[in-house]
C-alpha cells in the first residue's frame, strides 16, 4: 500500500476556514441573542454614552459585531499566512451580517411565539431598541442588517492593519465609553457629547500611539544613564507617583468613598496574600478576622456599649483590634494544623461563617448588638474644615498609612527567611519540614499575620461606616478578597493593589451595571483564568516558571 | 553503631505498614533494604527521619532516641532524606532548593563550601542554577534531591529510590555518585527497587516484605541469595 491511497479526503483549507466564519457567525448570533434576551441591552438603553445619539446598551451590542467580525478576519486568515484583504472583510460582513439576521430573527419570532413566558426581557423595549426606535419594523430591521454588515467588515479591517496603529484605534475607541462612565458616575455627567466623544477617540488613539515608543525610549536613556542618576531618577518616579495618590481624594468625596473601598481590599488583600500567595494556606474565612477587627473597634469605642464601661477613641482601639484578630489567627490555625489544601479550605470557611453567625446571634446581642450591630463608632480622622475635606476624603490618608505599612510589611517578610520558609512549606511541606522548617511555627506566623492585617482593615472599616452589622462580613467578602490576589497574581504585591483596582473599583466606578455586575465578573474571572493564569502582574518567579515552561516546551 | 532500629511498627491510621522491624546501620556503610511495592521500605525512610512515628519500637541514632521527636529536629541531628519520587520545591530554582537544604545551618562559609561540593558531585546542576526545579528533568531533579539533602552535611544519607524513572545511563550515573558520597564519609541507608544494583554497591542489606524484615546479610551474600535472585533479580 503506497502512502499516496492511505491519505484521508480533508476538506481544502479554504472551505475549512470559511465554515470556521461560519460558525464564528453563528456564535456571535448566539451572544447577541442572549445579551438581548438576559435584558442588559434594555437595562443599558437609557444610559447614554454619546447623549442622544448611543447608549450604553447599543455599545454592548457594537462590541459583540467587532468582536466576532475581528475574530472572523483572524479565522479566514488562519494558519496559512494572510489572505486577500476582499477575503477579509467579506468574512467580517458575513460574520455581521449572520449577527445581524439573528437578532431580526428573535424580533420577527419573539412577538408571535410568547417568548416573555421565559424570557421576561423580550419586551417590546428590547425590540424598540434592535429596530432602533424606527417607527417602521421594516425600515428599523434593515438598517440593523446593514450597520451590522458594516461593523463586521469594519471589524475585519481593524484586524488587518499593523499591531500598532490597530492597538492605536482599539485604545481610542474603548476611550469613548470609558471616559463617558468615568464621567457619570464621578461628577454625574451625563454621556459626551458627539464633540467631546470625537475628541476622546482621537485622545485615546494618540495616546496609544505614542505610549509604546515613547516607554521604549525612556527604558533606554533611564538605563544608559549611570547609577546614581538613574536612581535620582526612580526616586523623582516614585515621589511623582506618591504625590498623584496622595492628591486623589480631591477628586471629590464620592471618588474619596471609591477609593477607600478599593483601599480597604487592598489592605486585606496584602494580608491575604501572605496566608494564600506566600505560604499556600487557602484561607476561605479570611472575613472573619475582618469582623474580629471590626467589633473589637466597635466595642471598645462606641458609647451604646455599656457593659464594658470603656469607651475608648479609634485611635486607642485600634491595637486592641489588630491584637483580637492575630490572636485569633492562631486559635484557627491550632486545629488545622494538620490541614491541606480543600480540607483547609473548607475548615477556614466554617469558621468564618461561625464568626458571623456569632455576632448575629441572641445570645451575644447584649454584649455585640445582634443583628442591630453597632452604630455611633467614632471616624479615625474627622471632616477638615480648613482643609475642605470630607470624612471619606479624610479616611483615605488613614488607609493609605495601612496599605503603606501592609506593604512594606509583606515585602520584608517575602524576602526574609521565614518568606522562604513559608516558599518552601507552599511546594511540599513533608519536604519542608525534612529540611528543618518547623511547621507549626510557620504555619502560625502566616495565619497570625495575615489574621492582624484583615482586622487592621477591620477597624477601618467600622470607622469609614461608624456603624457595623454582621451581614457586612459575609462569605462573598471572603471570595471577592481571594478573587482580586488570584487575579493581580498570586504572591505579588503591586498585583494586589491592581486586582483590587480592577475587581473592586471597576464595579463601583460601572454602577449602571449594577445587577449585571456578578455577570461581568464572572465573565472577566473567567477570561483571565484562560488567558492570563499568572495574573494582571504576576509575581517575578512564577513569570520566570511560565518564560522557563515555553523553553522547556522547545 | 550510628543508627539501631528496634522493632518498630508503623501505622497508617488502622492500617499497620510496618510490623516490628529491627536493623542496624554503622557508621560509614552503605546499607540497602530492598523490597516490592508496599513493603514498607518508604515508610521505614519516614519513620527514622520523623515524618511518621512509630506506634512501638525505639529508634537510636548516635545514642540518642529520635523516635519522638519532629522532623524538623531529626535533621538538626545529622539525618537527611532525599525522598522518594525526588520531591524539589518545583518553583524555587536550584541554587534555592540547596540553600533550603542547609536550612538548619548558621555557618555560611560551611555552606558555600557544601555548595561548591554539590556542585562538583553534580556538574549539571551548576549549569542550571538559575533555572526553576521543576523545570528541571527527571534525574536532573534526582541529582537536586540529593544535592539538597547533602546540604545539611548529615552523617546518615537516607536515599529512597533514587533509581526510580531514570534512563540505564543516569541511573549508573547516580549509583556512582552514592559511592563517592560515601567514600567521603557519609554513612548512607538506600531503599531501592533496583535490587541488582544496589545489593552490588551496598555493605550490607536487608530485604523486607510486608512490613517484616524477612532476609539479611552482605551485599554479595544476598546477590547470590537464590530466593532473592527469583524473587527481586528475576532469575530462576
Amino acid at each position: 500500500m503506497t502512502a499516496s491511497s492511505i491519505s484521508l479526503p480533508v476538506a481544502s483549507p479554504v472551505n475549512r476556514r470559511w465554515s470556521d466564519v461560519f460558525k464564528t457567525g453563528l456564535l456571535g448570533g448566539g451572544v447577541a441573542v442572549y445579551l438581548s434576551l438576559v435584558g442588559i441591552i434594555t437595562a443599558l438603553a437609557g444610559r447614554f454614552i454619546i447623549t442622544g445619539k448611543l447608549s450604553l446598551g447599543q455599545i454592548i451590542l457594537l462590541s459583540v459585531y467587532i468582536m466576532f467580525g475581528y475574530l472572523a478576519a483572524q479565522r479566514i486568515t488562519g494558519k496559512q499566512g494572510p489572505v486577500s484583504p476582499v477575503m477579509s472583510v467579506l468574512s467580517g460582513a458575513l460574520v455581521g451580517l449572520m449577527i445581524s439576521l439573528f437578532l431580526v430573527a428573535l424580533v420577527l419570532i419573539a412577538p408571535r411565539i410568547n417568548l416573555r413566558s421565559m424570557f421576561i426581557n423580550a419586551s417590546p423595549d428590547l425590540f424598540k431598541v434592535l429596530t432602533l426606535n424606527q417607527p417602521e419594523i421594516t425600515t428599523g430591521l434593515l438598517y440593523l442588517l446593514g450597520i451590522g454588515t458594516v461593523m463586521g467588515a469594519l471589524a475585519a479591517l481593524l484586524y488587518l492593519l499593523p499591531p500598532r496603529p490597530r492597538r492605536a484605534v482599539e485604545m481610542g475607541l474603548l476611550a469613548i465609553p470609558v471616559v463617558s462612565l468615568l464621567d457619570s458616575s464621578l461628577f454625574a455627567g451625563r454621556g459626551l457629547s458627539v464633540t467631546a466623544a470625537l475628541v476622546t477617540f482621537v485622545m485615546g488613539m494618540l495616546l496609544a500611539y505614542v505610549w509604546q515608543p515613547a516607554r521604549d525610549r525612556i527604558t533606554r536613556t533611564v538605563g544608559a544613564m549611570p547609577t546614581q542618576r538613574q536612581r535620582a531618577v526612580s526616586t523623582a518616579a516614585y515621589i511623582l507617583l506618591g504625590l498623584v495618590v496622595l492628591a486623589l481624594p480631591l477628586l471629590g468625596p464620592y471618588p474619596a468613598e471609591i477609593l477607600d473601598t478599593v483601599g480597604l481590599y487592598i489592605l486585606m488583600g496584602l494580608g491575604l496574600n501572605i496566608v494564600v500567595g506566600f505560604a499556600g494556606l487557602l484561607d476561605l474565612g479570611y472575613v472573619a478576622f475582618f469582623a474580629l477587627g471590626a467589633y473589637t473597634v466597635g466595642v471598645l469605642t462606641s458609647p451604646e456599649i455599656q457593659w464594658l464601661g470603656i469607651h475608648l477613641t479609634w485611635w486607642q482601639a485600634l491595637p486592641f483590634a489588630v491584637l483580637v484578630g492575630t490572636l485569633a489567627g492562631i486559635i484557627l490555625g491550632v486545629p488545622v494544623l494538620q490541614m491541606r489544601g480543600d480540607y483547609l479550605a473548607i475548615v477556614t470557611l466554617g469558621f468564618g461563617e461561625i464568626i458571623r453567625l456569632v455576632f448575629l446571634s441572641d445570645w451575644l446581642k447584649p454584649y455585640v448588638g445582634g443583628s442591630n450591630g453597632i452604630t455611633r463608632i467614632p471616624r479615625a480622622l474627622k471632616a477638615s474644615e480648613t482643609l475642605k475635606l470630607s470624612d471619606q476624603q479624610m479616611l483615605f490618608y488613614v488607609i493609605l498609612a495601612g496599605i503603606l505599612l501592609a506593604a512594606f510589611i509583606a515585602n520584608r517578610l517575602k524576602h526574609s527567611r521565614l518568606g522562604r520558609n513559608w516558599a518552601a512549606m507552599r511546594e511540599d511541606e513533608d519536604v519542608a519540614q525534612a529540611m528543618g522548617i518547623n511547621l507549626v511555627r510557620t504555619k502560625l506566623l502566616a495565619f497570625a499575620t495575615g489574621a492582624g492585617l484583615s482586622a487592621l482593615s477591620g477597624a477601618i472599616f467600622a470607622s469609614k461606616l461608624t456603624s457595623i452589622y454582621p451581614h457586612s462580613f459575609n462569605l462573598l467578602v471572603s471570595i471577592n478578597i481571594l478573587a482580586v490576589i488570584i487575579v493581580g497574581g498570586l504572591g505579588s504585591i503591586p498585583g494586589v493593589i491592581i486586582g483590587a483596582l480592577v475587581l473592586v473599583g471597576l464595579p463601583e466606578l460601572l454602577r449602571e451595571f449594577a445587577e449585571y455586575r456578578l455577570l461581568v465578573y464572572g465573565i472577566v474571572l473567567v477570561v483571565m483564568m484562560l488567558k492570563r493564569p499568572e495574573g494582571l502582574l504576576p509575581e517575578a518567579r512564577r513569570k520566570l516558571e511560565l518564560h522557563d515552561m515555553e523553553n522547556a516546551g522547545d | 553503631m550510628l543508627l539501631r532500629i528496634d522493632d518498630i511498627q508503623t501505622f497508617y491510621g488502622a492500617i499497620q505498614a510496618l510490623k516490628g522491624i529491627s536493623f542496624t546501620v554503622n557508621q560509614g556503610e552503605i546499607v540497602t533494604l530492598i523490597g516490592a511495592n508496599g513493603a514498607g521500605k518508604t515508610t521505614t525512610l519516614h519513620t527514622i527521619s520523623g515524618i511518621l512515628h512509630p506506634r512501638h519500637g525505639t529508634i537510636t541514632f548516635d545514642g540518642k532516641p529520635i523516635h519522638t521527636i519532629p522532623a524538623h529536629d531529626v535533621v538538626k541531628l545529622g539525618v537527611a532524606q532525599s525522598p522518594e519520587g525526588r520531591r524539589v520545591f518545583g518553583r524555587l530554582t536550584v541554587e534555592e532548593n540547596l540553600a533550603m537544604g542547609a536550612f538548619i545551618r548558621n555557618d555560611k562559609d560551611g555552606i558555600k563550601s557544601d555548595l561548591d561540593r554539590a556542585y562538583t558531585l553534580f556538574p549539571r546542576l551548576k549549569e542550571r542554577y538559575k533555572q526553576l526545579a521543576g523545570t528541571l528533568s527527571g534525574g536532573e531533579q534526582q541529582m537536586l534531591a540529593m544535592g539538597r539533602a547533602l546540604m545539611a552535611r548529615p552523617r546518615l544519607l537516607l536515599l529512597d529510590e533514587p533509581s526510580m524513572g531514570l534512563a540505564p545511563i543516569l541511573v549508573d550515573l547516580i549509583f556512582d555518585t552514592i559511592i563517592e558520597i560515601n567514600k567521603q564519609g557519609t554513612t548512607v541507608l538506600l531503599v531501592e527497587q533496583n535490587a541488582l544494583k544496589a545489593l552490588s554497591i551496598a555493605h550490607r542489606a536487608y530485604v523486607l516484605e510486608t512490613g517484616h524484615i524477612v532476609l539479611s546479610g552482605t551485599g554479595q551474600e544476598l546477590l547470590n541469595n537464590p530466593d532473592v535472585m527469583k524473587a527481586y533479580l528475576g532469575m530462576e
